[in-house]
């Protein structure tokens, strides 16, 4: 109960605050830049999407393979030895794998989308590790019990059970990508980081928000589209 | 049925939590591995279907080895239910249910008939729970559930870890009776692991008890209360064993073996009780003392003779008791 009203406090205290910050924003005229050169912006946003896009993806398409190989009985062993090197990656700060990265691969698009996509393992890693384990063990034996073959399992019970783990792990990821990819005008990888970036070297408030709302608005959109993939994917018997 | 030969399991070379068991299970017959937790009875049920290995000895299934046959198909030959029901959350009670079926690559006719069919022999509608998710059932309901999912491909062999240790009492014994009524209509081969001999002696045909992973008797519950091998066993089953034994026989039994007083027709303080009753039913109404004379009458009522307490005290010492009732009526 008391955790209820202090949920609607805090929802109703940052409505307001994002309201007014817009209005503060809109009657300074900060968006300016925003009119001023919309095809400068749709460039960049399209350069923005796709570091995020193209690195998800990737960061997927490593993370969960690896985090369901480590998770095999057979390789149970490999998972502490593997776990520590994700965590580790990411100790190391964001700005400090792009500028490691530039040493290694130059500047551009690729050093940033390197960096972000090593970036975005973890949470994808993590959350699907963690799934799967939080899947009740009676589950596997009834499973293994009934004549389940091992891939069996996997898809028709440890997947799905933890459908919501990974898919939360995603949407993590994705979310904090979105933010970090303004990083990428650092190492010269485009996106809207350019203006944020030109607006602080030039104390110019109008060029930095024209950067910097429209990657808060893009973040907020992603994570409410994967809410809604997340109700489509995961069963309704998980979603309890 | 299912035959153990010389069946062992020594984990780490050293700790034995199987040693040398032999049974035979007959076909269609229920047996009961009893015993304190921690005497082998799961490890035993678990190494039918190669859950658990066998270190030494065999365990056949209609004369074949177990060891010899495929594990994927021999499991999907044998219904399996564990205690915590193991109903997969993110399946509905129809996909819970016909999951086997589905493994096995039965189409889809064939697969809802089946849960149709299910569904209706243990008293629940196949409709109302199709869609529905195990969480939003009770506990007895998936306990049900977890039964009929076992049965689905009509395994001609079941195991049952404890499938009723978590329900409470009331709910417990009434998915006891409902399994027991299944069990006349499907006649399965069971092996059923248990900790309570109450359960015990209500639903097997054979017990086995174990300890230490040893088998210390494997005998029909009558025998096992009326003559108890050694000390452990009856210990186990109870300083109150002879009252249980009134549980298993019933007045037909009693009849068969014993002539009934004639019955009076004077004493009008007269109750009649069937034929079909057990020992606890008719001696719980003797000493109730409420009338002078019962009646034991069979289905078509009639009348059989009349029954008394030095009646069913003789005939509990002509089965084999070595305690018999000893208190004065």
């Amino acid at each position: 109960m008391k955790q209820e009203l202090m949920t609607k406090i805090i929802k109703v205290v940052l409505t307001i605050a994002i309201v007014w910050f817009f209005y503060w924003a809109l009657t300074n005229n900060y968006f300016a830049k925003l009119f001023e050169s919309p095809n400068e912006f749709f460039v960049l946003l399209q350069q923005h999407m796709t570091l995020v896009g193209i690195s998800s993806l990737l960061a997927v398409a490593v993370a969960l393979p690896l985090a369901i190989f480590v998770t095999r009985p057979k390789f149970k062993r490999t998972e502490w030895f593997i776990s520590n090197i994700v965590n580790f990656g990411y100790t190391i700060p964001n700005m400090a794998i792009l500028a490691l990265m530039m040493g290694i691969l130059g500047i551009g698009f690729k050093t940033a989308l390197f960096a972000l996509f090593l970036y975005s393992i973890l949470p994808v890693f993590r959350n699907t590790v963690a799934g799967i384990h939080s899947v009740n063990s009676n589950l596997i034996d009834a499973a293994k019990g009934m004549g389940f073959k091992p891939h069996q399992i996997l898809l028709r019970v440890e997947l799905p059970n933890a459908a919501y783990s990974i898919l939360a792990g995603i949407r993590t990821a994705v979310v904090i990508n979105i933010g970090a990819t303004a990083l990428a005008s650092l190492v010269g990888g485009g996106g809207l980081g350019n203006w944020i970036f030109t607006g602080i070297k030039m104390f110019d408030n109008g060029i930095l928000l024209s950067g910097a709302i429209p990657i808060i608005l893009l973040a907020l959109l992603t994570d409410l589209i994967l809410r809604g993939i997340e109700i489509l994917v995961v069963s309704k018997g998980t979603r309890v | 049925m299912i035959t153990y030969e010389n069946v062992s399991k020594v984990y780490n070379g050293e700790v034995k939590a199987v040693d040398d068991v032999s049974f035979h299970v007959e076909a269609g017959e229920t047996v009961v591995l009893l015993g304190p937790s921690g005497c082998g009875k799961t490890t035993l049920l678990r190494m039918v279907n190669g859950l658990e290995s066998i270190t030494n000895g065999d365990i056949q299934i209609d004369g074949k080895s177990t060891s010899a046959l495929n594990k994927i198909d021999l499991r999907r030959n044998i219904g399996y239910v564990i205690q915590s029901n193991g109903l997969f959350p993110n399946m509905n009670i129809e996909q819970n249910v016909t999951v086997v079926p589905d493994l096995l690559g039965w189409d889809r006719k064939k697969k809802g008939d089946r849960y149709n069919y299910l569904m209706d022999l243990v008293g629940l509608n196949p409709d109302q729970f199709r869609k529905r998710y195990p969480h939003e059932l009770s506990g007895g309901q998936q306990q049900r559930i977890g039964v009929v999912r076992a049965l689905a491909a009509d395994p001609p062999v079941m195991l049952m870890d404890e499938p009723f240790g978590a329900l409470d009492p009331i709910i417990r014994e009434r998915v006891q009776d409902e399994f027991l009524h299944i069990q006349q209509e499907v006649h399965k081969t069971i092996l059923f692991v248990s900790h309570d001999i109450d359960e015990a002696i209500k639903m097997g045909d054979k017990i086995a008890l174990m300890k230490d992973g040893k088998l210390m008797q494997y005998d029909p519950p009558a025998d096992m209360l009326s003559q108890p091998k050694n000390d452990f066993v009856s210990q186990f089953v109870g300083q109150d064993r002879t009252l249980k034994r009134l549980n298993i026989h019933t007045l037909a039994d009693l009849v068969q073996v014993m002539d009934l007083n004639e019955s009076d027709a004077t004493i009008e303080e007269t109750k009649e009780l069937l034929v079909t009753s057990s020992l606890r039913d008719t001696l719980s109404l003797i000493l109730d003392q409420q009338v002078r004379q019962i009646i034991v009458v069979d289905n078509k009522g009639n009348n059989l003779g009349a029954i008394d307490f030095s009646i069913v005290k003789d005939y509990l010492s002509t089965r084999g008791g070595t305690e018999s009732l000893s208190f004065s009526s």
